[in-house]
């Protein structure tokens, strides 16, 4: 990082400039056009997103729930280019599509170019807190170093933004916890601390990748409590990815579902929690023990499991486990992909059949059981 | 062993006709399947080359509760309450360092390993990791026979047909007996441990965590088969885990632990409905609730710091550091497990949806607690 005083210069002027110079219509401050991320293997092209669409604006939370290998977490490492971080990664991977940030295209930038705005107008918060800190440094300097990166400042002063950072993210005694090693810290904290991280450049946009999975609940509702708080104080984007819909429903604004590497649904979290318009929507929400609810009754799984990414059903990718797949004619939904379809109120989802046929199930067949 | 191996055989098709609703019809349906009192197991810490002691692990620290024929006991609790490992005391996969396991009313505390195996074809277990606990070698056929191998017993009409049966009964199909756990995903795998566990046709069954590393679908659809195969053969079960949505949609009863104690213990309705201790009622309001709207109105308790480490807990109630409602008596005596209702035990000072169990408060079985119980 030899040229980050010239960086900083930069940043300053960053938020304005990069506004005007686009010149169009205001642009929403991350959006995703037609992203594929597909991975080359021995045993083939692993398609882990195979054409992906949002936009999120800035003090908003995006939620972007799916099942394991459903391309959630491939999505938000291309977002932050973590795919394309090193050579080796680049030779394995063909990405596409567009990921415009805040007037910038990701994808095809240079991958150093990607690496300046990384940690200073992007940062993820990663599921295992204890994997992604380094065991041998203090959680200070690793804090230091993520500011000192991105800003022409001594020793001293990263020192006291990141006791600053610590304090608010609510560790105890910061200024002697700077100095303690990840391995001295509870689970808990190392989330606080790895959030620390994340925001001590004031990131714009935050990803964070099953932030809670690997935390108690009492814990969890710490974290998301902090998140939220955090959010609004720094207004920055936040995309939280899990596969928890309770917690989307704790955070998210909007929801994006993804199922075998594309969105099957997105829309207002309501909406799509209240009219959920695609058959795996209904699934996911069929399949979820409630805590709110006395629920006697079984649960309505999914049949099957999730598709291969190698050979992705033909068609609909989620018809062999639908219920409802010979609802359309002619067995669309065995050669057609479904593209995504507006339902109204900014909710769209992916499914051959007719909107008043999805409505019609999911208000008799669906709703009341759950 | 080749006599109870000839016994066994006999036994086992006569189980099958009765097995279903049996044991809650039999005289001794009040008799508890198992029967745990004052249960401890601390873990030593050694120090220096002569491996001295300088303190131990205090993983269960004294817990007390009975499982009922044909019911399913929920245990649940954060990381490193203690649930894991009185999962592994009561099914004797650890030897507890205090208090007493009786199972069918005999003792099984201390029990050797040659004397515990006629035990262990009535008590099995589900572990949570359905990639660890399958030997990667072995054959599904190889894995699901290997009680029968150690037992000695030889089903009606042999293994193969048995294994095939058994790999039906939960849900796969009777062809994948030649394949290997790597050919199969997480949900599939953790219906081979399921088909394994029921093998000998256990009447107690130990889950522990035995959905959380499945995705949310096929979640579900192992729910379901345990519920299915719990109606079907009469089982028993005890369920440990942390997700309190799958606790409440599978038990019948609750226990909730904290630092390897038991801190509540009642009926699924009444814990969810009304919980008592105020660990329970944090514990539930934590829970994320799948549902937007409820977001704005929700009260939630934000209990403050990480629970307390189990070498050095905390004195009198274990929770009193992280709760609200602490007073001086609860850092100098320990709550102890009470019913303050019919069947809702609770060990509080001051507990949630009930009077104070102050002498006057004529709480049932409250003998010997408040500030003066010692």
């Amino acid at each position: 990082m030899t040229d980050s005083s010239e960086d900083k210069t930069e940043t300053a002027a960053a938020g304005s400039a990069a506004a005007t110079t686009t010149g169009k219509a205001p642009e929403p401050f991350l959006q995703v056009r037609d992203l594929k991320v597909h991975f080359r293997t021995d045993d083939g092209l692993v398609k882990s997103v195979d054409g992906l669409n949002f936009s999120l604006e800035k003090g908003k939370t995006l939620g972007i729930v799916g099942e394991s290998g459903s391309g959630k977490s491939v999505t938000s490492l291309a977002v932050m280019g973590l795919h394309r971080a090193s050579r080796q990664q680049r030779s394995k991977v063909d990405m596409s599509g567009e990921i415009w940030l805040d007037g910038k295209e990701l994808v095809s930038a240079d991958p150093d170019e990607v690496r300046r705005l990384r940690g200073r107008e992007m940062a993820m918060i990663f599921q295992d807190p204890l994997s992604a800190l380094h065991p041998f440094y203090s959680v200070g300097n690793q804090i230091v170093e993520a500011y000192r990166v991105h800003n022409d400042v001594d020793k001293k002063t990263a020192r006291k933004r990141a006791i600053e950072m610590l304090d608010r993210v609510g560790i105890p005694q910061p200024d002697k916890r700077v100095d303690d090693h990840p391995h001295q810290f509870s689970g808990g904290m190392r989330q606080r601390a790895m959030i620390a991280m994340a925001l001590v450049n004031n990131p714009e946009l935050l990803i964070a990748d099953e932030p809670t999975t690997a935390l108690d609940v009492t814990v969890q509702a710490q974290i998301l409590d902090l998140i939220r708080d955090l959010q609004k104080e720094f207004g920055s984007a936040v995309i939280i990815i899990t596969h928890d819909l309770g917690v989307v429903a704790e955070l998210a604004d909007d929801l994006l579902v993804m199922y075998g590497g594309r969105c099957v649904e997105r829309g207002p979290a309501e909406k799509v929690f209240y009219e959920p318009q695609h058959p795996y929507t209904w699934g996911l929400l069929g399949s979820m023990p409630r805590i709110d609810r006395d629920q006697t009754d079984r649960l309505i799984p999914v049949k099957g499991s999730p598709p291969s990414l190698i050979n992705v059903p033909s068609g609909c990718a989620f018809n062999p486990r639908c219920p409802y797949a010979d609802v359309p004619k002619d067995n669309l939904t065995r050669t057609v992909r479904p593209e995504l379809r507006e339902a109204g109120g900014g909710h769209s989802s992916a499914c051959h059949m007719s909107q008043e046929e999805r409505e019609r199930i999911w208000t008799e067949e669906i709703a009341p059981k759950l | 062993m080749t006599e109870t191996t000839d016994d066994q055989n006999k036994k086992i098709p006569l189980q099958k006709g009765t097995s279903a609703k049996a044991p809650a019809d039999t005289p001794s349906a009040a008799e508890p399947l198992l029967r745990v009192r004052g249960l401890v197991r601390h873990f030593p810490i050694t120090k220096g080359l002569l491996k001295r002691q300088v303190g131990a692990v205090q993983a269960v620290d004294g817990i007390d509760f009975d499982v009922r024929p044909g019911e399913t006991l929920g245990v649940v609790g954060e990381s490193g309450c203690g649930k894991s490992t009185m999962g592994r005391l009561i099914t004797r996969l650890d030897e507890p360092t205090g208090g007493s396991v009786e199972f069918q009313g005999q003792d099984i505390t201390h029990l050797s390993q040659g004397r515990l195996r006629p035990m262990r074809r009535d008590v099995q277990m589900i572990f949570q990791d359905p990639y660890g606990s399958l030997n990667p070698r072995h054959t599904i056929g190889g894995i699901v026979s290997t009680p029968f191998r150690l037992q000695g017993v030889e089903p009606e009409g042999g293994v193969k047909k048995e294994v095939q049966r058994l790999l039906e009964l939960v849900g796969l199909s009777p062809e994948h007996y030649n394949r290997y756990p790597h050919e199969f995903s997480g949900g599939q795998r953790q219906r081979i441990g399921i088909a394994r566990a029921l093998a000998l046709k256990p009447k107690l069954v130990v889950a522990d965590e035995p959905v959380s590393a499945l995705d949310v679908s096929i979640q579900a659809q192992v729910v379901n088969l345990m519920d299915d195969l719990q109606e079907e053969l009469g089982l028993t079960y005890v369920i440990i885990a942390h997700d309190l949505s799958v606790i409440r949609h599978v038990s019948d009863r609750i226990a909730v632990m904290y630092l390897g104690k038991i801190v509540e213990l009642a009926d699924r309705k009444a814990l969810y409905e009304s919980p008592m201790h105020p660990y329970t009622k944090a514990l539930l309001s934590a829970v994320p609730v799948p549902d937007p709207k409820r977001r704005t109105q929700r009260d939630r308790i934000l209990l403050k710091g990480d629970v307390p480490s189990p070498i050095n807990p905390p004195s009198g109630c274990r929770f009193r550091t992280r709760c609200w409602k602490a007073t001086e008596v609860c850092a100098t005596t320990e709550p102890p497990l009470v019913a303050l209702r019919t069947g809702h035990q609770v060990a509080c000072h001051h507990p949630e949806n009930a009077a104070d169990p102050a002498p006057a408060a004529g709480a049932p079985g409250g003998a010997g607690q408040g500030p003066t119980g010692k």
